[in-house]
């Protein structure tokens, strides 16, 4: 099949710091000018503050196919949707697209303080690249979507952050492009807000519309794309069905994890805490470490510590919160001693989780290190020490068994 | 609540259903462009209504919140007019021109220069106060500067419209050469567009451009016959006064609406081939700096 977005050995360039000490102000370009000649030819010279954002990106998208980028921070995923947005132009390389593109880099682009809901949502939509006609055509929608219509003239700098994101959504959703480029709008919004923008993507895929969904949200990327691209450093370095592609994207966060052990270690040589964590694994029940689970297997997470000081009442707690909206899924508590630890006491948890009934989806180990009283010691999770997520795959094809967070054990009797 | 999220295999037959006809040929290729690429009048039209709705937008939040609103607009050069005619019309005895009277004289010259002056002054730093749209969204950049430009024209028509009032009153003749009108007019206009393309292009590397910007616009303002008339200056210096494109355009706006002010062909012809040369430039400029508006932002 022929397809619609076709990328072909796209590179970008983009100067380091080298470019505030090159002229920045009239009268050193003025002078620079004058030897223009030689210095474009120097520029070569300054390969080593060159960076390349993007190099030799290939790859084809076919019409109606949903595809995740995913990538670290600066692995070059933003400047691909920037130029697929005609935002900054390519170095080298080319781009053929065969349908129109909207692109929601943020939600509410060009929104004007001063200006009225209403005067926002022509403003928006013309930005977006809407007719007049298209946006007055689908006004009404787009009011009831955005659920503001009591406020549809009060300026928009009088909204709540919440009603902001609620109007730039929705104008955004009634975009009608072949090509639609989708960057962690997501991120933004309350939870019920998140699901319903979710659902609004599925609907727009479900049309036969090509989205690109550029997203740090794996569990928002696996529910919605059937195939993604892993960029790292600028290189694709994985495409395909997005289950393979994400856990190549994970061994390649777990490669990068040694950061996580010599984050550790630096914790382990601070002073101040009474009692620290010293090694943290996850795996499955014949020891292995992993961190991506079918429904129903056994996690087993096993987690070090040492006391420095004498303590007394030391307990664990162990929760797991969705990757999607940090909310608590679920938690453990375990006292480790009701009595008095000597300093230098070290041990080891394991907390086993059998045929774990969570659904698909992402999740973030928390545990915690305190006395029972509630003093903390110390914690392990995503933005203490960069715990990757857990990650759950299910086999189940019926959407209403891969909703919410649980399966629980239900007896159904018809008569 | 149940939200139905599509499954793999659900998806999978999803993609098997709508399809529409690719085009042949790609309707965009994005590749590195080359700045001699004429500006793409093509796409302009195409995003022709951004352009109003930002003209409309930048006209609405100007005199959002302000009391009297849109009088503003004949308020500015109003006053002017007034203090102008009474310190230097008055105090100072600047002479006007023709039969006309000073204030008259000076209204007509302010009109021009207060379209001219505000335009600039924004166009100038349209670019960077856009920078928020420039790094999230694709439209031709041109449409920023000249979006400022046309926002302003409906100042222009409505102070343009003060003036018949005001030439009424003061029993102005009104004369055929006022059909010439146009012309000066449409040069004003060009030669703000083709000045706040370049400043606004050259402002995004060079912020030094900004700050230097209202400090040029005042020395233009005396530079330019805006409070007096062409014959103040020295006949020595004429020739290089008629080099600022404004000389020849206001002293030949003048002699269209009032009688007893001679057109000045040559001042004319400069600001003609000074206006069109500006605007090849300027559309130059920016096309190549176009490339790097985002990542310099």
């Amino acid at each position: 099949m022929k397809p619609i977005i076709r990328v072909n050995n796209l590179s970008k360039q983009y100067l380091l710091g080298a470019r505030r000490e090159a002229p920045t102000t009239l009268r050193e370009t003025v002078t620079g000018v004058m030897r223009s000649p030689l210095k474009s030819l120097k520029r070569n010279g300054h390969q080593d503050q060159m960076l390349w954002a993007l190099k030799n990106v290939c790859f084809d998208v076919q019409p109606a196919e949903v595809v995740g980028i995913v990538g670290k921070n600066g692995a070059g995923k933003s400047t691909l949707l920037k130029i697929l947005s005609r935002i900054t132009e390519p170095t080298t390389g080319r781009i053929e697209l065969y349908g129109n593109v909207g692109s929601l880099l943020e939600v509410g682009t060009g929104f004007h303080p001063e200006l009225t809901g209403r005067e926002n949502i022509y403003l928006n939509g013309s930005i977006l690249g809407m007719s007049r006609a298209e946006i007055e055509r689908k006004f009404d929608e787009i009011v009831v979507f955005s659920e503001i219509e009591r406020f549809l003239d009060t300026p928009v700098k009088r909204y709540s952050s919440g009603m902001y994101v609620r109007l730039a959504f929705a104008v955004a959703a009634h975009l009608e492009p072949k090509i639609l480029i989708v960057d962690e709008v997501l991120a933004v919004g309350d939870l019920n807000f998140q699901k319903k923008c979710l659902g609004k993507m599925n609907e727009i895929s479900a049309e036969g519309r090509t989205v690109l969904f550029v997203s740090h949200n794996l569990t928002a990327v696996r529910r919605l794309c059937s195939r993604t691209i892993v960029i790292d450093e600028g290189i694709i370095i994985a495409d395909g069905p997005t289950s393979e592609a994400l856990r190549s994207y994970n061994d390649l966060m777990r490669e990068k994890n040694v950061d996580e052990k010599t984050n550790m270690d630096k914790r382990l040589a601070r002073a101040g805490c009474a009692v620290r964590f010293t090694g943290v694994s996850v795996g499955d029940d014949k020891d292995n470490e992993k961190w991506d689970f079918m429904s129903g297997d056994m996690i087993r997470i096993e987690v070090s510590y040492r006391a420095f000081e004498t303590v007394s009442d030391l307990c664990i707690y162990f929760a797991l919160r969705s990757g999607i909206s940090g909310e608590v899924v679920t938690t453990v508590k375990q006292v480790i001693s009701d009595t008095e630890l000597a300093s230098g006491y070290s041990g080891t948890a394991i907390i086993e989780l059998p045929n774990v009934p969570l659904r698909a989806g992402d999740y973030d180990p928390y545990i915690w290190l305190g006395s029972i009283n509630g003093q903390g010691f110390d914690v392990l999770d995503r933005d203490s020490v960069s715990l990757p997520h857990i990650a759950i795959s299910s086999n189940a094809t019926d959407p209403h068994l891969s909703a919410g967070y649980f399966s629980i054990p239900a007896h159904v009797t018809l008569r | 609540m149940l939200v139905s999220e599509a499954t793999p295999a659900q998806r999978e037959q999803q993609f098997k259903a709508p399809q529409f006809l690719l085009p042949e040929k790609p309707l965009v290729v994005i590749e590195a462009s080359n700045a001699w690429v004429p500006v793409n009048v093509g796409d302009l039209w195409t995003y022709r209504e951004l352009l109003f709705i930002l003209a409309w937008r930048d006209l609405k939040v100007r005199y959002k919140q302000t009391v009297v609103g849109i009088i503003w607009i004949v308020m500015q050069p109003l006053l002017m007019t007034v203090i102008f005619t009474i310190f230097l019309g008055s105090l100072a005895r600047v002479p006007s021109a023709g039969q006309v009277p000073y204030a008259i004289f000076v209204y007509a010259g302010l009109v021009l220069w207060t379209f001219f002056s505000g335009a600039i002054s924004v166009g100038g730093q349209s670019l960077l106060g856009n920078s928020q749209l420039i790094t999230k969204i694709y439209f031709p950049r041109l449409i920023i500067p000249c979006a400022v430009i046309v926002g302003r024209l409906i100042d222009l028509c409505i102070s343009l419209a003060l003036l018949a009032i005001l030439m009424v009153c003061y029993r102005v003749p009104i004369t055929w050469s006022i059909l010439f009108m146009p012309i000066p007019l449409a040069l004003t206009i060009l030669l703000a567009l083709g000045f706040s393309m370049l400043t606004a292009a050259l402002n995004i590397k060079y912020r030094d451009v900004g700050i230097a910007l209202p400090m040029l616009i005042q020395l233009w303002m005396f530079t330019s016959p805006v409070l007096y008339d062409v014959s103040l200056v020295p006949s020595r210096w004429q020739r290089i006064y008629a080099l600022n494109p404004l000389v020849g355009i206001l002293q030949n706006f003048r002699a269209s609406l009032f009688g007893g002010i001679p057109f000045d062909w040559l001042a004319l012809a400069i600001a003609v081939f000074i206006t069109f040369s500006l605007l090849v430039y300027s559309a130059y400029a920016f096309r190549r700096a176009d490339k790097s508006f985002a990542d310099l932002v």
